[in-house]
């Protein structure tokens, strides 16, 4: 008998109010109880036993079905999230060693790869025999880098469920990320192994229609970036649903936007987890402040190591990816074992606050900043609904602070008063933050760009 | 408003957002004694570009800094013939 963490994700579909639980998309759902006993794969499951499979899917109810059927049985499973540029996929490919293909697209889409065997996705369940599990399966995911093709992060199932613990009642989970990407196969193993359901996103679904979605199905229980909950608190839909459940992950939850959730849904518990495609899930935290306590740092205390070097936050445990995949791949691991996230944290007093990322530092005059304390500390005005801030040349101190500001009422542009707000933002960091890391000059903008995974886009153009 | 007004009212009120006691401008005011850091002055080249349009210090390579406000200035309006 197998440790449970081990079992094959289609073992975990039942528990004790198996009968409601549902996958449901933007076009179909599926019950878990008939896709115990089904395939959505017309039937050929057993032709990918023991295969390298990408799994391309347009539809993100196809991807979780087939997940749940392959899991076991594939040796591997290459995770496409839908706005994968195509040419990235011979390196994919050939780094993974993929062998199999499962997609709902059309076979020549994937004819450069050379691979023949394509077995067709749907959102379809018929009733078939029971498959017999023959591997633990190799899941890898894409990072989302911004440079260069993604890398290939290695989970499994238990590195992947790891930090969940069961439920007694049954969650009804939504997210506004897509389950290809960490922040959503998180959510997806939640709904999978902690006996619940999940409703699904949907790539181009306008958010007041998903919002909608979400209502009408019971969610319970939601998840998205600081960037994902800002768009939806704009919808005037975001009033028809009611979670008990509001988690912020994927970007630095700031205490605006905590406070923003807090008010407005009052009976909610709303906590930011900190978890990354490399590092998993490390952490929760609850109390509705910003950062994290700092005893959370330590070795051999809790279920996950934390140890700060350089100003860096790294991480260890089960829940810790085993390596990047194919040749020539970057160590992810040091020699103790530590993922090195990346993302940068200061203490203040006795909590530690994220300040930004390793690579993100603007240098005025040889002074650092991290764009986002100081968005931060914009966010913090009453005004502010959001705000970026990045590097501008300047001729006298190489760079200076320049921020882009989202007002929550946007006549404020029009009427004059825009003058006072941005006079009040500049008098504020003031008070917060080191004068070089005011910023010299502020835009108000009518929105920020936030990209397919629902992080505020930081490098195009302004 | 002239450049020289816009100049100076950019600088008045970048030394009143930093805290910084300004001395009494003339065009002979040195600047670097008018109580202005380097901060400062990175502050007022930027804002300066928003508001008219040009950063003559970033656009020719052969500009030395100006010594004193009227030299300033003059860079300015010279940039925006």
């Amino acid at each position: 008998m197998p440790h449970a963490e081990t079992l094959p994700l289609r073992h975990r579909l039942g528990g004790p109010q198996s009968e409601g639980r549902f996958f449901r998309g933007a076009s179909g759902s599926v019950a878990f109880a008939d896709l115990r006993g089904g395939t959505s794969l017309g039937g050929r499951l057993s032709e990918l036993a023991g295969r390298a499979v990408l799994l391309a899917t347009l539809d993100q109810l196809a991807a979780a079905l087939a997940l749940i059927e392959l899991d076991g049985i594939a040796r591997r499973i290459v995770l496409c999230p839908p706005d994968l540029a195509a040419g990235y996929l011979p390196e994919i490919a050939a780094n993974a060693e993929v062998d199999a293909i499962v997609s709902d697209r059309h076979p020549a889409d994937f004819a450069n790869l050379g691979i023949p065997l394509h077995i067709g996705a749907t959102c379809v369940v018929e009733s078939s025999a029971p498959p017999t599990d023959c591997c633990r399966t190799t899941w890898l995911l894409l990072t989302s880098g911004t440079t260069g093709a993604p890398k290939l992060v290695s989970h499994d199932v238990v590195s992947l469920s790891a930090p969940i613990k069961p439920t007694a009642q049954a969650p009804i989970w939504g997210t506004f990320y897509d389950i290809r990407r960490y922040g959503g196969l998180q959510i997806f193993f939640r709904a999978v192994v902690g006996g619940g359901s999940l409703i699904l996103s949907s790539v181009c679904e306008p958010v007041a229609d998903h919002l909608q979605r979400l209502a009408s199905h019971g969610v319970t229980h939601l998840s998205g970036t600081p960037s994902h909950w800002r768009r939806a608190l704009m919808s005037s839909a975001i009033r028809e649903i009611l979670p008990a459940y509001v988690r912020l992950s994927g970007e630095i939850a700031d205490q605006a936007i905590l406070d923003n959730l807090r008010s407005f849904f009052p009976r909610a518990r709303v906590g930011h987890a900190y978890a990354s495609t490399e590092a998993g899930v490390a952490f929760e935290v609850n109390d509705g402040r910003a950062g994290f306590p700092a005893s959370f740092v330590g070795i051999g205390q809790r279920d996950v190591d934390v140890k700060i070097e350089d100003g860096s936050l790294r991480l260890r445990s089960a829940r810790t990816a085993s390596c990047y995949a194919g040749r020539d791949t970057p160590a992810l691991l040091d020699a103790d074992g530590f993922v090195d996230t990346g993302d940068m944290v200061e203490l203040r007093g006795d909590r530690y606050h994220f300040v930004g990322r390793k690579g993100g530092i603007i240098n005025v005059g040889g002074q650092k900043v991290h764009p986002e304390e100081v968005e931060a500390a914009i966010n913090r005005h009453p005004a502010v609904w959001a705000s970026l801030v990045r590097a501008r040349r300047s001729p006298i101190t190489g760079a200076i602070v320049a921020a882009e500001v989202v007002l929550k009422d946007t006549s404020i542009q029009e009427d004059g008063m825009a003058a006072q707000t941005e006079r009040e933002i500049i008098e504020l960091c003031r008070q917060n933050i080191a004068p070089h890391k005011v910023p010299a000059v502020i835009r108000f903008v009518p929105s920020l760009n936030v990209s397919d995974t629902g992080k505020l886009l930081r490098h195009g153009r302004p | 408003m002239s450049i020289k007004l816009t100049v100076l009212s950019e600088i008045e009120q970048i030394a009143e957002q930093q805290q910084k006691t300004l001395a009494p401008l003339t065009d002979d005011s040195i600047l670097m004694n008018t109580g202005l850091d380097s901060l400062c002055f990175a502050v007022l080249v930027a804002r300066l570009e928003d508001r008219l349009g040009v950063d003559p210090f970033s656009e020719s390579d052969d500009i030395s800094f100006p010594v004193t406000l009227g030299d300033f200035v003059r860079v300015y309006e010279n940039a925006a013939r």
